[in-house]
């Protein structure tokens, strides 16, 4: 195949579900063999979108990616710093530390954490919830801000330091805007992880909180086609918006977005 | 001075992510041991682990489990691996640039593995679009003419989803690689003489195999424990080891919690095997 038409290919397989999304949710009255539907409606989606349930669930998800991500960017930019730009004795392990949550599954880290967080009473609050999402996010944020600082030159920083700026002011008026790009790539990388979580949400929310994921999948035991679409199109429009607006950063190794399976 | 400085910036995050799973991991263990406090239960043993081994319902079940998430995550990890190393050794001596491929390959990230499975579902059901594509085409005259493709008892519908889905991932790991200096070495092989698949098996397969092997095994790892997928394009019957454990989990009887535990703990331990076997031999194969 041509490098064209692998492009093309694979922008064509993220394309159909999207295609395949709004067909089923606008779709009225689509049986079995047609192949178009014959009337459209937007009842059954702007339903959907006024149903406080899932304003409420939407609401939910939307506040716990925002804090984690906000969370792992403030606990995984030192930590990263740390880690890549010093060489020290078990540098190896804590690296190892970072790189174990992103292959034990989540439904043992959840099934463990489950007792613990009920003792602890975080067990069914928004605090909770972020927390346990730290588990698979922080190590993404942390790999992801380290590989963009293995590339970074410090000495900006040292010049900047020399000439009598603060730490403070090093940090905001050298180090984050060189590091952009990374630090907003690291931090939607950890709302869309954040934002996909459903197996750790359901451990801990208890069923007081409740995300989208856990809507969509209540519809899918339902089977209700066009539900089903609607939900998945309302679930996955913030992401495609965040990664259409960071799109331009994802492809370059500068930034360091690490891949996630 | 520096060394403080060095712990303070480590401390906050290491601390957490050591409680998190050192605090899961504590207590996944005690209670896959029988130590249930909030049943009044506080005596140790390997019951738990018994019964899902060798007991006479879950031993069966395991045992089933296992089997169907190796042959899941093997065809999955597989057929994804292969399908971007065709890909890659395509384009791998025309090209210089792969901006394109990479930013469409990070955009399928907005796409999370629940959606798509849903996609999918939509799409290749029975009564699916491809189905009513097939009707219209008179391939089939009903619903039941259409292939089961997904909640299968094969697990195609799953293997299917995370194929589509690990594709990009492994182009992305497969490109980090190549741009380096991939070219280069492909363009001195032809002048020297090198034949087409001379270039391939010399050339692109020792400059791809680490980061392919190394994806590779993120994604089988990945797919050997994730819940979502074949929970949603799944039958409950073979299920797969992750189902298997939350099931168990979440059912009223506290007393299946412990195994539960057990299957995930054990399952844990599979991945970590794997992970620990290729990560010696990586090892291995760098000191000659």
């Amino acid at each position: 195949m041509s490098y064209r038409s692998i492009v093309w290919v694979l922008a064509l397989i993220l394309l159909v579900p999207i295609a395949v999304f709004l067909i089923y949710a606008f779709a009225q009255g689509w049986f079995f063999p047609a192949l178009w539907p014959e009337r459209w409606d937007r009842a059954l989606f702007l339903r959907q979108l006024a149903d406080p349930q899932l304003r409420r669930a939407f609401g939910q998800s939307l506040v716990i990616a925002t804090g984690v991500s906000g969370l792992a960017l403030m606990l995984g930019y030192p930590a990263a710093r740390v880690l890549e730009l010093q060489a020290f004795r078990g540098r190896g392990l804590i690296y190892g530390l970072f790189f174990l949550p992103t292959v034990v599954p989540s439904v043992a880290t959840g099934i463990g954490l489950n007792i613990v967080f009920l003792r602890l009473g975080l067990a069914g609050t928004l605090f909770g919830v972020m927390l346990v999402h730290l588990i698979p996010v922080l190590p993404y944020v942390v790999l992801t801000l380290g590989s963009s600082l293995a590339r970074y030159d410090r000495n900006y920083e040292l010049q900047a330091a020399v000439l009598g700026a603060s730490p403070w002011f090093v940090f905001w008026r050298v180090s984050v805007p060189m590091l952009l790009p990374s630090l907003v790539v690291a931090g939607v990388l950890a709302f869309l992880i954040s934002w996909s979580q459903y197996v750790l949400s359901l451990l801990i929310g208890g069923g007081q909180i409740i995300t989208l994921p856990m809507l969509l999948f209540s519809a899918a035991s339902g089977g209700n086609q066009s539900l089903i679409a609607s939900l998945s199109l309302i679930f996955i429009a913030p992401l495609l918006l965040l990664l259409g607006l960071v799109a331009r950063y994802l492809g370059s190794p500068a930034t360091g977005a690490t891949p996630r399976p | 001075m520096a060394k403080s400085r060095r712990w303070l910036g480590l401390a906050p995050a290491s601390i957490i992510m050591l409680g998190l799973f050192g605090g899961s991991l504590g207590y996944g263990i005690a209670q896959s041991l029988g130590w249930l406090p909030f049943l009044g239960q506080r005596q140790l043993s390997l019951a738990a682990y018994r019964n899902v081994l060798a007991g006479e319902q879950l031993g069966g079940q395991w045992w089933q489990a296992l089997l169907f998430s190796l042959w899941v995550s093997l065809a999955a990890t597989l057929g994804s691996a292969l399908i971007c190393l065709g890909l890659l050794s395509s384009i791998a001596e025309r090209q210089q640039q792969y901006r394109g491929l990479s930013t469409i390959s990070n955009l399928h990230l907005a796409i999370p593995h629940s959606v798509w499975a849903m996609a999918l579902l939509l799409v290749l059901s029975q009564s699916g679009i491809f189905a009513r594509i097939g009707f219209a085409l008179g391939w089939l005259d009903q619903p039941s003419d259409f292939p089961v493709l997904v909640r299968d008892r094969w697990g195609i519908g799953i293997i299917v989803a995370y194929i589509t889905k690990e594709v990009p991932f492994l182009l992305l790991m497969g490109l980090a690689s190549l741009r380096q200096q991939g070219r280069e070495y492909l363009l001195v092989a032809q002048s020297l003489g090198a034949n087409r698949w001379q270039r391939v098996r010399l050339v692109l397969w020792p400059l791809l195999a680490p980061s392919l092997i190394g994806g590779s095994l993120l994604v089988f790892s990945f797919i050997f424990g994730a819940y979502e997928v074949p929970a949603l394009v799944g039958v409950r019957y073979p299920e797969m080891l992750a189902t298997m454990a939350l099931e168990l989990f979440l059912n009223p009887d506290l007393h299946a919690r412990a195994e539960g535990m057990a299957v995930s703990l054990l399952m844990s331990l599979i991945i970590l095997l794997v992970i620990g076997l290729a990560w010696r031999w990586r090892r291995a194969e760098q000191q000659p």
